[in-house]
C-alpha cells in the first residue's frame, strides 16, 4: 500500500507549511503505517487523537482518543471515506503548520486550553492563511468533528466505541433484548 | 435468449409497484416486476445507526450504493455538483424489494378530503402550481381500506375528530403510548387538542401470519428483526408471486422504454444482474420507480414521436418535485422520560392539518422516532457548543430527558423544482442520471413557522424546562417523501397522466408511485401511494377483463 516516493519529515513539514498539502495520505508521505492501521501514520494518529480528546474530552468516561476515534477514521478512510483522504492530508498538515508557526510546537504538545482555542478558531473559520484558504478550516473542523461523533457514538463494528462505552455512559442498555422494554413500566 | 412476452411489466418493487404487481397478477395478467435492488433483511443490516436508511453517513443500508449511482445537483446559486446516495441532497428513498417500506417508520396516514382539493379549499397561491387532484378522497376511500387490510395497519381513528370518514375500522388495535407520549397526551388535552395513537403499518397483534411488534428503538431506518413491520416486501409482493403469474427480477436496472417505429411503447430495456442488456416486451408498462427515478425513465425514453421523452409533450414530466418541510421543536426536561419503548413515535394530533389562519394546509404533529446516540449528538439548543465538555455532558444528561415533536408541512408545488436528466453525467450502466434543481416555495416557511410554534407550545405545556424550534431551509425538497413529478390531471396540457395514472399520449403506459401526487398532503405519503397503486391496478385489471388490450 505504501508505494511511491518517500520524503523526509523535514521536507514534508516544509511542504505542509507552504500549503502544499495535497498529497494523498497513501502516496508515501507517511513514513510507515503501524500494524493495525490502514491509512494514517503515527504522526497523523497522534494529532488526530489529540483533536479527538478536545472534541470529546476524557472525564469519568473515555475521551475521543481512548474510545476509538482514530481507528474509526483510519478504517473509514480505507472505505466509504476514501473521498476525504485529500482533505485529511491537507487539514492535518495545515494544523501542524499553524501550530509550529504560532507556538513552535506541534498541536499534540500544546496545553488543552491552547488546543481548544485553536480548534475554536478553526470552527469559526478564523484561520485563513496557508493551507486554510477558501474557508477550509471551518470545513475541515466540521468534518473531523462529525467523524469523531460517529466514532464515539456509533457501532463498535466500524472501529470506534469499543464495548459500546458511549451507550453505557448515556444509560442505554446494549444489546437491547427484544421485547424486554414492553414490560418495564 | 429472448424473454417471453408478458401482459405487463412493472418497473420498481416499492410501495406503488408492489401493489400494482399484486393487483394485476391476481387478476390473471402475466407480470414481470423489475427491481434494481435485491431482497434484504435484518440479517444484512441490523441496528447499526451509521449504516441505516435514516443516518446514511456510511451508506444506505437498503440501497442504492455510492459506487454505481450518482446524481447532479444544481445549487441555488446555479453551480452544479455530483451527489451520491449517502448525501442527503441525493434525495433517496431506497433500492431493494419493498424499497422504503422495508425500513420506513411505517406511519400509515390517509390524507384528508381537503388534501385532494387544495386549490378549491384555499384558492390559487401565487408562484405555485397548486391544483386539485382529479380524484377525490371518496374515490380513494376503498383503496385506502384495501391497503390497510392487505398490508396491515394498527390504529384507532375514533380518537381523531379530523380523520376523513371511513367505512371500516383498522384491522389491528392501536399501539399503546410510550412514556413521552403519555406526557404529551395530557398536555395536549389541557390545551384542548385531540391526541390519538399514530396509525402504523406494523403489527400490534399477530396479523397475516406474522408476529406482533417487539417495540425496538431501531425501527425507522431499519429492517424489522421479527417481521412485524408491514411493507410491500412481506405482503403484496409475496401474494403476487404466489399467484404463479408474477416473476420478480431483482438486480435489474431498467434504462428506458422501447418505442417502435409507429410510436407504440412495446416494453423496456434493462441491464440484468450481470450487466447484460436485455429487453422485455409487454402489452402494458407500469412505471413505479419513485418520484425521482420515474421521470428520469420517461425523459430518457425518446424517439421521433416523443422527442423530449414519453409523456413530456408539454414539459410537465419531472416538474413540481415536492417532499415535506419537516418542522417542529425540541424540549428538555429535568426528569427521565426515555423508556426505550420503540419505535418512539406513538401519538399525534391532526388539529393543525387544515384551516389554520393565514396558512395554506398545515400538517400533523407527532412525537418523533427514537433519536439514536449519533443523531442526538447533533441536537443542541441554538448557541450551544457542538463539541467539548459541555457537549458530552449534555449528551449523557439529556438523552433520556428530551422530547421532539415534529410534523410534515404540506408544501406548495413549485414548477421550477424539478427532475431532469443530466446532459453529460451517467451512472455505471451509462444511463443519463437525474439532475435536481429548484427550491421551496416561500409559503412553506410560513407553514413551518406556524407548526413549529405549535410544537413548542405543546412541549412547554408538557413541562419542558427549555424548548427550541427547528425549521428547514429554503432549498430543494424531495427526499424520502418525494412526490409530484408526474402529476395526474384531466388536462394533458398541465399534467402527465390521466386520473387512472395512464400517461397522456400513450394507450398503455402507466405511472403508479408518488410521482402521481398533485399535492403531498400534510402527512407521510406511503399509504396514499399504496392506495393509488390499488386504484391504478384495479383500473388496468378491470379494463383487461373487459377485453381492453390498451392498443
Ligand atoms: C427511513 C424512511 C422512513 C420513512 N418513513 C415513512 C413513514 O413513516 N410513513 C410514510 O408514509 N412514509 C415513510 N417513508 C417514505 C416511503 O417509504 C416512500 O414514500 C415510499 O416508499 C415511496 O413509494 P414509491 O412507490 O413512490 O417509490 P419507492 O417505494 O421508492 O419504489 C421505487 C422502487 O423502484 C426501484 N427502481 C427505481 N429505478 C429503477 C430502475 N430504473 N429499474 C428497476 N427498479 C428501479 C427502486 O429501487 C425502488 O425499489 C419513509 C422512507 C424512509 C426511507
Ligand atoms: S419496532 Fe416493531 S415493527 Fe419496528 S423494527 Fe422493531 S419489532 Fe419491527
Amino acid at each position: 500500500m505504501d508505494s511511491g516516493s518517500r520524503i523526509s519529515r523535514r521536507d514534508f513539514m516544509k511542504l505542509a507549511t507552504l500549503g502544499a498539502g495535497s498529497l494523498s495520505l497513501i502516496a508515501g508521505c507517511a513514513p510507515k503505517h503501524p500494524p493495525g492501521r490502514r491509512v494514517l501514520s503515527d504522526d497523523d494518529a497522534g494529532l488526530l487523537g489529540a483533536i479527538a480528546d478536545r472534541i470529546i474530552p476524557p472525564d469519568e468516561w473515555p475521551g475521543g482518543r481512548e474510545n476509538g476515534v482514530v481507528s474509526f477514521i483510519d478504517r473509514q478512510l480505507d472505505g466509504p471515506y476514501r473521498r476525504f483522504r485529500g482533505d485529511y492530508r491537507r487539514g492535518l498538515d495545515a494544523m501542524t503548520g499553524t501550530c509550529l508557526e504560532k507556538h513552535r510546537k506541534r498541536f499534540e504538545s500544546l496545553s488543552a486550553e491552547k488546543q481548544t482555542r485553536l480548534l475554536g478558531e478553526m470552527e469559526s473559520g478564523g484561520l485563513r492563511d496557508g493551507g486554510w484558504k477558501e474557508g477550509f478550516s471551518k470545513r475541515f473542523f466540521e468534518m473531523v468533528r462529525s467523524h469523531a461523533m460517529q466514532a464515539y457514538y456509533g457501532s463498535p463494528r466500524h472501529g470506534g466505541n469499543p464495548d459500546y462505552a458511549s451507550y453505557r455512559m448515556m444509560g442505554i442498555d446494549y444489546p437491547p433484548i427484544l421485547g424486554q422494554n414492553r414490560y418495564r413500566f | 435468449m429472448k424473454n417471453t412476452h408478458v401482459n405487463a411489466v412493472v418497473v420498481g418493487a416499492g410501495a406503488g409497484g408492489g401493489v400494482v404487481a399484486k393487483e394485476l397478477s391476481t387478476a390473471g395478467l402475466s407480470v414481470v416486476l423489475f427491481e434494481r435492488g435485491d431482497w434484504v433483511s435484518f440479517e444484512d443490516h441490523d441496528n447499526d445507526e451509521l449504516l441505516s436508511q435514516r443516518t446514511t453517513v456510511l451508506g444506505n443500508a437498503f440501497g442504492p450504493d455510492d459506487d454505481r449511482y450518482r446524481r447532479v445537483l444544481v445549487s441555488e446559486d446555479g453551480s452544479t455538483g455530483i451527489v451520491y446516495p449517502s448525501d442527503g441532497a441525493y434525495s433517496n428513498v431506497a433500492a431493494c424489494v419493498g424499497s422504503g417500506t422495508v425500513s420506513y417508520g411505517a406511519m400509515a396516514w390517509r390524507y384528508m378530503a381537503e388534501d385532494f382539493r387544495m386549490k378549491s379549499t384555499y384558492g390559487p397561491v401565487g408562484g405555485s402550481t397548486l391544483e386539485d387532484w382529479p380524484v377525490s378522497y371518496d374515490d380513494l376511500e376503498h383503496c385506502y381500506e384495501k391497503a390497510e387490510w392487505e398490508i396491515g395497519v394498527a390504529g384507532d381513528s375514533s380518537l381523531n375528530p379530523f380523520a376523513a370518514p371511513r367505512k371500516k375500522p383498522y384491522p389491528m388495535p392501536p399501539f399503546s403510548y410510550n412514556r413521552e407520549a403519555s406526557m404529551l397526551e395530557s398536555a395536549m388535552k389541557r390545551m384542548g387538542l385531540h391526541p390519538f395513537p399514530i396509525p402504523m403499518l406494523r403489527n400490534s397483534v399477530p396479523y397475516a401470519g406474522r408476529p406482533a411488534c417487539a417495540r425496538r428503538r431501531t425501527c425507522c431506518g431499519f429492517a424489522c428483526p421479527v417481521n412485524a413491520k408491514c411493507g410491500t416486501h412481506n405482503t403484496v409482493i409475496p401474494a403476487a408471486l404466489s399467484t404463479g403469474n408474477c416473476e420478480l427480477r431483482t438486480r435489474c436496472v431498467v434504462g428506458g422504454l422501447i418505442i417502435d417505429a409507429s410510436g407504440r411503447i412495446t416494453g423496456v430495456e434493462y441491464f440484468d444482474g450481470d450487466n447484460t442488456k436485455q429487453e422485455q416486451t409487454a402489452d402494458i408498462i407500469v412505471v413505479a420507480a419513485s418520484a425521482t427515478e420515474t421521470p428520469r425513465l420517461l425523459l430518457n425514453s425518446t424517439s421521433k414521436h416523443f422527442p423530449s421523452g414519453v409523456g413530456n409533450r408539454y414539459d410537465w414530466v419531472g416538474r413540481n418535485l415536492q417532499g415535506h418541510a419537516y418542522t417542529g421543536a425540541f424540549g428538555l426536561f429535568e426528569e427521565d422520560i426515555f423508556d426505550d419503548v420503540g419505535p418512539g413515535a406513538t401519538l399525534a394530533v391532526s388539529d393543525f392539518s387544515h384551516h389554520n389562519p393565514g396558512i395554506v394546509g398545515g400538517g400533523i404533529l407527532a412525537n418523533e422516532f427514537t433519536r439514536l446516540p449519533y443523531l442526538f449528538s447533533n441536537i443542541r439548543p441554538p448557541g450551544s457548543p457542538m463539541w467539548g465538555e459541555e457537549h458530552k455532558e449534555f449528551q449523557r444528561k439529556y438523552f433520556r430527558r428530551n422530547i421532539q415533536v415534529v410534523g410534515p408541512i404540506q408544501e406548495m408545488p413549485f414548477f421550477d423544482s424539478r427532475v431532469q436528466v443530466d446532459p453529460s453525467v451517467r451512472d455505471s450502466w451509462g444511463i443519463p442520471v437525474v439532475r435536481l434543481s429548484g427550491r421551496r416555495h416561500p409559503k412553506d416557511a410560513e407553514g413551518c413557522e406556524f407548526l413549529s410554534g405549535k410544537a413548542e407550545m405543546i412541549l412547554k405545556e408538557a413541562g419542558a424546562s427549555r424548548t427550541w424550534r427547528h425549521v428547514p431551509g429554503s432549498g430543494l425538497s424531495g427526499g424520502q417523501h418525494q412526490a409530484g413529478t408526474c402529476r395526474m390531471g384531466d388536462d394533458p396540457h398541465t399534467s402527465v397522466t390521466d386520473r387512472f395514472g395512464r400517461v397522456h399520449d400513450t394507450p398503455n403506459v402507466f405511472v403508479s408511485d408518488a410521482s402521481l401526487h398533485v399535492t403531498n398532503g400534510g402527512f407521510n405519503p406511503a399509504l396514499t401511494i399504496m392506495a393509488l397503486g390499488y386504484r391504478v391496478g384495479e383500473y388496468i385489471a378491470g379494463e383487461w377483463q373487459k377485453g381492453n388490450r390498451f392498443k
